[in-house]
C-alpha cells in the first residue's frame, strides 16, 4: 500500500488550481477529502504525477442559498452536508444518501464533491444528483448532471477544469424522498441503490424522479418508472407495478456481489420499496 | 490480603489502554539505527515456471541497498517447514521461501528488495523484469483428483497429499437397511484470517547473535524452526512476538518474510523491517477452511443415529505448511459432536490447489466438523418432521453419562447439554418464536423467519504429548510458567503462552494474585520473547488458559510450598504447622504469629539464615501436560429475518450459552465469546476467498472481502452455564474457538429452517442475498469472481464493467 511518488500542490485560489492542472497536463489530479484517490494510489492502480490539494481554495467550502437553489461546495465534507440546516430544509434527500456513505471516519474526511467528482455509479450521491438535476458547477462552465457522467469513474469535466460546486434545485423540497441502499454489511458499496423523490397530492402521484445506483457504468435514472407512476394512484400495489420497468435500458455490472440479472430483480423490488417509503405508504 | 477472589472478577484488562492507542510495541513500531526496509515481488500469475527474472534495473533505482531472487538464496534459505507429516507416504513438496523455478499461487515471492525506506522498495519493485512461461492452474478439488489432471507439482505426480482414515464400529451394519439415510455435500469456503495488526517483521544482527521481532503467535516454536530452516544456531537466535494484534492463527506460521528477512540481515548486516499491506496479507497469509465434504448419516426412524461417513476434500492450497495438512484431521475426531452412534467413518484426502496455502484458522478442523454434524442434525429434524433440538435430545450424551468415551475415540470428561439447552431455550423465548414463525408460514409473508440451533463441542487445549506424538505431530503441548517473588513481594510471572490479543496480562495476574494472595497491581506478566520466557509452546487451538494457566497455578503451589518451608523456618515452627490465607504464613492455632510473602520473599532474598538446603529466593518453575483434552460446549440458538424477495439476511436475535468450564475472566469471555460469534456469523453470511478461472485472488481488498462491523451484527444474548473440567485443577476449558465453531451452523441452520417450505434444504456459504434468491428459485448461476464496481479498487477495473 505504497502510492508511487507524486508531486503535491495545494493552491489558495480557484485560479490558482486551474492553472496547477493546466500546468500539469494529463499528469494531474485534483485531490479533495482523498477517501476514494488515496486507496487507488495506494493500490497503484493510478500514477498521477501531482496532486492538486483545493482545500484552500475557499470558493468551495459550504453550502449557501441562492434562492431558487442551493450551492454546495465541492469542498463540504459527507458530515457537514448532513449537519447542514439548508440541506436538511431543501434537499433532504442528499441528507439521507450522504448518511448511508461508508462509515463516520470516510463522511468526516470525504467530500460531496469529491465523490461526485469521482463518478463511481456505486456511489451513493451520482444517483441523486441525477434525480434532482443539478447542475455542475466549474471553474469555467455549468454542467448538467443528466450529461457529467460520461463512462465508469469517468466524468465530462476538463483536465483543466475544477468543480466548483453542485446546484441542487429547492424545487423538491416538499417532495416526498427515500434512499433504499442494498448492500451487505455497512461500509460496503451499494450493490443496487435508489434515490427516490415523490410529489404527492392528495392519493396521486404529481411526479417522481428516481435514480439508479450501481445499475451501469453511470448512474441512471429509472425513466420509464418516473412516466408510470405520474398521475397513478400513491399506493404499493401501484408502484409495485410501475417499478417492474426499473431496470429497463439498464446495463448493471456482475461482480462478486451480485449478477447482473440479480441486479436488475432487486432494481424492481427496491425501487418499489423506495416510491413506497418516499410516498410515506 | 485481596477483598474479593481474582478469579471469577471481571476486571478490565489492564493492557488494552496500551493495545487500542497503539502506543506500544506494534513489531512495525520498532525503529534501529540503520534500518533498511524489505519489499516483496510477487507472482502475478496461479502457475508458471520462472524462466528469467532481471533485477539489475531495480538494483540501480535510488535508495535500493540491494534485490535478491529466489535463485540468489537457493543455497541458504531451504524449505519452510512442515512439522505435521500425517501419514508415512504423505507428499511433502519442496517450498522455498522465495520461489526459485516455479510459482503455484498468485502472491508467492519472486524476489525481495531491500532499500533505505519503504517506498523506494516497493517502488523498485516495478522495476524487476520477470518471464514467466505459463502452466496450467489446478483451482477445483474434485477435478484435480482426477486421472490426467494438470498437476500442481509436477514431479510429484498427483495432486494428492494423502489420504487418511479413521474407522470405529461396523459402518456397513449401521448404514444396511437404515430407515433414513440423509446424504449431503456441503463446501466449507476458503477464509482469509483478518488479524487486525497485518504481518509484521524486523531482524537484527550484533555480531552473530540475531533477534528477530514478528507478528508471531509462536515465538518459541518459530525460533526453533527459523533455526532448523536457516543454520543460524537456535541459541544465537532471539525471537520477540512484541504486542501482537490478532493472528487467528494466521501467525501460527513459519512464513518466508521471516525467512528472508534474517537471511538478508546475515547478508547485509543491517538491520531490515518488512510490513505487510492488507491486500499482499490476503493474498500471502495462509488461508483457513477450503473442504468439500461429503457426508451420509444413517439413523432409525425415531431419529436415534445409527452411523455417520465423512469423506473430505481439503484443500491444501500450494504447499504445506507448518500444520496444513493436520487441519482437517482436527476435525476427524468431531463430527460425531455430541451424539452417540455405533459406527463412523472418516476419510480426508489432503489435495494441491495452485493457491495460497491453508493452515490453522481460528477453529481449525473443528469449525468444519461442527458445521457438518449441526447441519445434518437440522436435515434430520426435518426430514422426521422433529423439531431440531428434540433430535438432537434423543442422540446427545446425557449429564449423568460423563465420563463418555465418544465414537471417535476422545473421552470426554464433563458437560452438561441439557443445562445449557434449558437455559438457551429460555432466554431465546425458543416457543414464541416458533408460534410467530409458524404465523409468517401461514401469512406468506415475504420476510420469513427462520430458527437455527446449534448445540456444539469441540476439542481444545492442545493437547497431551502422547496423543500429539500418535498422530505423528512434530512436537509437544504441554505449557511452562515460572513465578518469581522479588524481594519487594512484587511478582514477576512468566508465561511460555504467548498472548497476542487475549488479555492473558489480566488473566494470568488474577491467577496468581488469587493463589498468592498479593495485589493484582502487584503482579507482572511477561511473555512473547524467548530471552525472556525461555520456554513454551505458544498460544493456539484454545490453549493457554487450560494448559499454560494450570502450569501457572501448579507454578503458584511450588512458590508457596517453597515459601511455606521458609516461613516455618522463620516462625520456629513446624512445615505441617503453617496455614497459607490470605498471602500471610502463621502457625495454626497462633495467628498473631505471622509473616506476609513478601517479608518471607525478602528473607529468601536476603538469604542470612535459610533453612538446611534451601536456596535462595523465592522462585518456581512448572510445566504442565495435559492427560485430555479440554470439551467446552454449548447451546447457540439464531433466529434469522429472511426477505424471500430480496435473499437479504438479517440476524434478528442470537442467544449463545456456553460451557467452558470454570472463568477466570468473565469479561474476557464474553469478549472471546464475541468476537467468535463475529468470525463465525462472517463464515456464514459474508466472507469468502474467491479465486478467478485464471487462480486470481480477486477478493483482495475489505471492499471485496467482506467482514462484518459491529453493526452489522445484533446484540448477543450470552449466558454460561459451568459444568467445570475434571481434568485440571483449574476447573477451566478454553473459550478462544467456542464462539466461531457453534455460531456457523447455527446462522445457516435459521436460514434454511425459514425456507424449508419452500423446499431448500441447503444455501452455500456465504449465504449472500443473490445466492439465498437463487435458492428460493431453484438455483442458478454461481456468483462472478470479478471484483465489485465500487471505488474502482478491484483488481480487473480495466474490464469492461457492464454487461451487454
Amino acid at each position: 500500500m505504497i502510492p508511487g511518488s507524486f508531486d503535491y500542490v495545494r493552491p489558495s485560489s480557484l485560479d490558482e488550481a486551474v492553472s496547477a492542472l493546466r500546468d500539469a497536463g494529463d499528469e494531474g489530479k485534483v485531490i479533495a477529502g482523498g477517501q476514494s484517490l488515496l486507496p487507488l494510489l495506494r493500490l497503484r492502480l493510478a500514477f498521477p504525477e501531482v496532486l492538486i490539494d483545493v482545500a484552500s481554495v475557499p470558493e468551495l467550502h459550504g453550502v449557501r442559498d441562492e434562492g431558487s437553489s442551493l450551492l454546495v461546495g465541492a469542498m463540504t465534507t459527507h458530515y457537514d452536508v448532513l449537519r447542514d440546516p439548508l440541506i436538511r430544509e431543501h434537499a433532504p434527500l442528499v441528507a439521507a444518501a450522504t448518511s448511508t456513505v461508508a462509515d463516520p471516519a470516510v463522511r468526516h474526511r470525504g467530500t460531496f464533491g469529491g465523490s461526485l467528482a469521482h463518478a463511481d455509479p456505486a456511489g451513493d450521491l451520482p444517483a441523486v444528483v441525477l434525480a434532482m438535476d443539478g447542475v455542475f458547477v466549474t471553474s469555467s462552465r455549468e454542467i448538467p448532471a443528466a450529461e457529467f457522467f460520461a463512462d465508469y469513474l469517468t466524468s465530462t469535466l476538463e483536465p483543466d477544469e475544477v468543480l466548483v460546486g453542485v446546484r441542487l434545485p429547492k424545487a423538491f423540497a416538499g417532495w416526498g424522498f427515500h434512499y433504499e441502499k442494498f448492500h451487505r454489511t455497512a461500509q460496503a458499496w451499494a450493490i443496487v441503490g435508489v434515490a427516490c423523490l415523490v410529489d404527492r397530492s392528495g392519493g396521486e402521484v404529481a411526479g417522481a424522479r428516481i435514480g439508479l445506483t450501481n445499475m451501469g457504468s453511470t448512474p441512471v435514472r429509472a425513466s420509464a418508472v418516473e412516466a408510470a407512476v405520474r398521475g397513478g394512484a400513491a399506493d404499493r400495489e401501484a408502484f409495485r407495478a410501475a417499478a417492474a420497468s426499473a431496470a429497463e435500458g439498464t446495463s448493471p455490472p456482475s461482480d462478486l456481489h451480485g449478477s447482473s440479472d440479480y441486479r436488475r430483480h432487486l432494481a424492481t423490488v427496491l425501487t418499489a420499496r423506495a416510491l413506497s417509503a418516499a410516498a410515506g405508504v | 490480603m485481596t477483598a474479593a477472589p481474582e478469579i471469577g472478577s471481571a476486571r478490565l484488562r489492564s493492557e488494552d489502554a496500551r493495545l487500542i492507542t497503539g502506543r506500544t510495541n506494534w513489531t512495525d513500531n520498532i525503529q534501529l539505527p540503520g534500518l533498511l526496509h524489505a519489499a516483496f515481488l510477487r507472482s502475478p500469475v496461479a502457475h508458471a515456471r520462472i524462466t528469467a527474472i532481471d533485477v539489475s534495473e531495480a538494483r540501480e533505482r535510488p535508495g535500493v541497498i540491494a534485490v535478491f531472487t529466489g535463485a540468489d538464496l537457493a543455497d541458504e534459505q531451504g524449505s519452510l517447514p512442515c512439522a505435521w507429516p500425517v501419514t508415512e507416504d504423505m507428499v511433502l513438496p519442496d517450498h522455498p521461501p522465495i520461489a526459485v523455478s516455479e510459482v503455484r499461487y498468485v502472491g508467492e515471492p519472486v524476489a525481495v528488495v531491500v532499500a533505505r525506506d519503504r517506498y523506494a522498495a516497493a517502488d523498485a519493485l516495478e522495476a524487476i523484469d520477470v518471464d514467466y512461461e505459463s502452466l496450467p492452474a489446478v483451482l477445483d478439488m474434485e477435478s484435480a483428483v482426477r486421472e490426467g489432471a494438470d498437476l500442481v507439482h509436477a514431479d510429484k505426480g498427483t495432486n494428492k497429499s494423502y489420504e487418511w482414515v479413521f474407522e470405529a464400529g461396523d459402518i456397513d451394519a449401521a448404514f444396511r437397511d437404515a430407515p433414513v439415510v440423509i446424504e449431503r455435500r456441503y463446501v466449507q469456503q476458503r477464509l482469509i484470517p483478518t488479524a487486525m495488526e497485518p504481518r509484521a517483521v524486523v531482524c537484527s544482527a550484533v555480531g552473530d547473535e540475531y533477534t528477530l521481532w514478528s507478528a508471531t503467535q509462536i515465538p518459541h516454536i518459530l525460533r526453533l524452526m527459523l533455526a532448523t530452516v536457516t543454520g543460524i544456531p537456535e541459541h544465537r537466535l532471539r525471537v520477540v512476538a512484541p504486542d501482537v494484534g490478532g493472528g487467528f492463527g494466521s501467525k501460527l506460521q513459519v512464513y518466508g518474510e521471516e525467512v528472508a528477512c534474517l537471511l538478508l540481515t546475515k547478508r547485509l548486516g543491517r538491520p531490515i523491517k518488512w510490513t505487510e499491506s492488507r491486500s499482499e496479507g490476503n493474498a500471502t497469509v495462509h488461508h483457513g477452511r477450503d473442504q468439500i465434504q461429503r457426508l451420509s448419516l444413517a439413523a432409525d426412524s425415531d431419529g436415534r443415529i445409527r452411523g455417520l461417513k465423512v469423506d473430505l476434500l481439503a484443500d491444501m492450497g500450494a504447499y504445506l505448511m507448518l500444520v496444513t495438512p493436520g487441519i482437517p484431521l482436527l476435525g476427524a475426531f468431531m463430527f460425531n459432536g455430541i451424539y452417540k452412534m455405533d459406527a463412523y467413518h472418516f476419510k480426508c484426502a489432503g489435495i494441491f490447489t495452485t493457491k495460497t496455502p491453508t493452515d490453522a484458522y481460528r477453529g481449525a478442523g473443528r469449525p468444519e466438523a461442527t458445521y457438518a454434524i449441526e447441519r445434518l442434525m437440522d436435515e434430520l429434524a426435518g426430514e422426521l418432521s422433529l423439531d431440531p433440538l428434540e433430535v438432537r435430545r434423543r442422540n446427545w450424551i446425557k449429564h449423568e453419562e460423563f465420563p463418555y468415551e465418544t465414537i471417535a475415540g476422545l473421552t470426554y470428561d464433563s458437560g452438561n447439554y441439557e443445562a445449557a439447552t434449558d437455559k438457551a431455550r429460555q432466554l431465546f423465548h425458543y416457543d414464541e418464536l416458533r408460534a410467530e414463525q409458524a404465523d409468517r408460514r401461514d401469512r406468506g409473508d415475504p420476510v420469513q423467519l427462520g430458527i437455527g440451533v446449534s448445540t456444539f463441542t469441540e476439542m481444545c487445549g492442545l493437547a497431551p504429548s502422547r496423543v500429539l506424538g500418535s498422530l505423528s505431530y512434530g512436537a509437544g503441548g504441554w505449557e511452562h510458567a515460572s513465578v518469581r517473588v522479588l524481594p519487594s513481594g512484587k511478582v514477576e510471572v512468566v508465561t511460555g503462552s504467548s498472548a497476542h490479543g487475549q488479555g492473558h496480562e489480566t488473566a494470568w495476574a488474577q491467577i496468581t494474585a488469587d493463589r498468592l494472595g498479593v495485589p493484582f497491581e502487584d503482579v507482572r506478566v511477561l511473555h512473547g520473547d524467548t530471552a525472556v520466557s525461555p520456554k513454551g509452546m505458544d498460544t493456539y487451538g484454545s490453549r493457554s488458559l487450560a494448559v499454560g494457566g494450570v502450569a501457572l497455578y501448579n507454578a503458584c503451589d511450588k512458590v508457596i510450598d517453597k515459601a511455606r518451608r521458609m516461613a516455618a523456618h522463620l516462625l520456629e515452627a513446624d512445615e505441617k504447622d503453617i496455614d497459607f490465607e490470605g498471602g500471610a504464613f502463621s502457625v495454626r492455632g497462633v495467628p498473631d504469629q505471622s509473616r506476609t510473602l513478601q517479608e518471607v520473599s525478602l528473607a529468601a532474598f536476603a538469604a542470612h539464615d535459610l533453612p538446611e538446603g534451601f536456596e535462595p529466593s523465592l522462585d518456581s518453575d512448572a510445566t504442565h501436560d495435559p492427560d485430555n483434552f479440554s470439551f467446552p460446549h454449548g447451546t447457540h440458538l439464531c433466529a434469522a429475518e429472511v426477505d424471500t424477495e430480496t435473499g437479504y439476511v438479517k440476524i434478528r436475535s442470537y442467544v449463545a450459552v456456553d460451557d467452558v468450564g470454570k472463568v477466570v475472566n468473565p469479561l474476557i469471555v464474553e469478549g472471546q465469546v464475541h468476537g467468535g460469534l463475529a468470525q463465525g456469523i462472517a463464515q456464514a453470511l459474508y466472507e469468502e476467498a474467491v479465486y478467478d478461472a485464471d487462480g486470481n485472488l480477486t477478493t483482495t481488498t475489505m471492499a471485496d472481502y467482506l467482514l462484518p462491523a459491529a453493526s452489522d451484527l445484533p446484540t448477543f444474548t450470552t449466558d454460561r452455564t459451568e459444568t467445570p473440567a475434571t481434568t485440571n485443577p483449574l476447573g477451566v476449558k478454553g473459550v478462544g474457538e467456542a464462539g466461531t465453531i457453534a455460531s456457523t451452523p447455527a446462522v445457516v441452520n435459521a436460514i434454511v429452517d425459514a425456507l424449508r417450505p419452500y423446499g431448500v434444504d441447503d444455501v452455500p456459504m456465504p449465504c449472500t442475498p443473490e445466492r439465498v434468491w437463487r435458492a428460493l428459485r431453484g438455483g442458478g448461476p454461481e456468483h462472478s469472481t470479478r471484483p465489485g464496481a465500487g471505488g474502482g479498487l478491484g483488481s480487473a477495473t480495466e474490464d469492461s464493467r457492464s454487461e451487454a
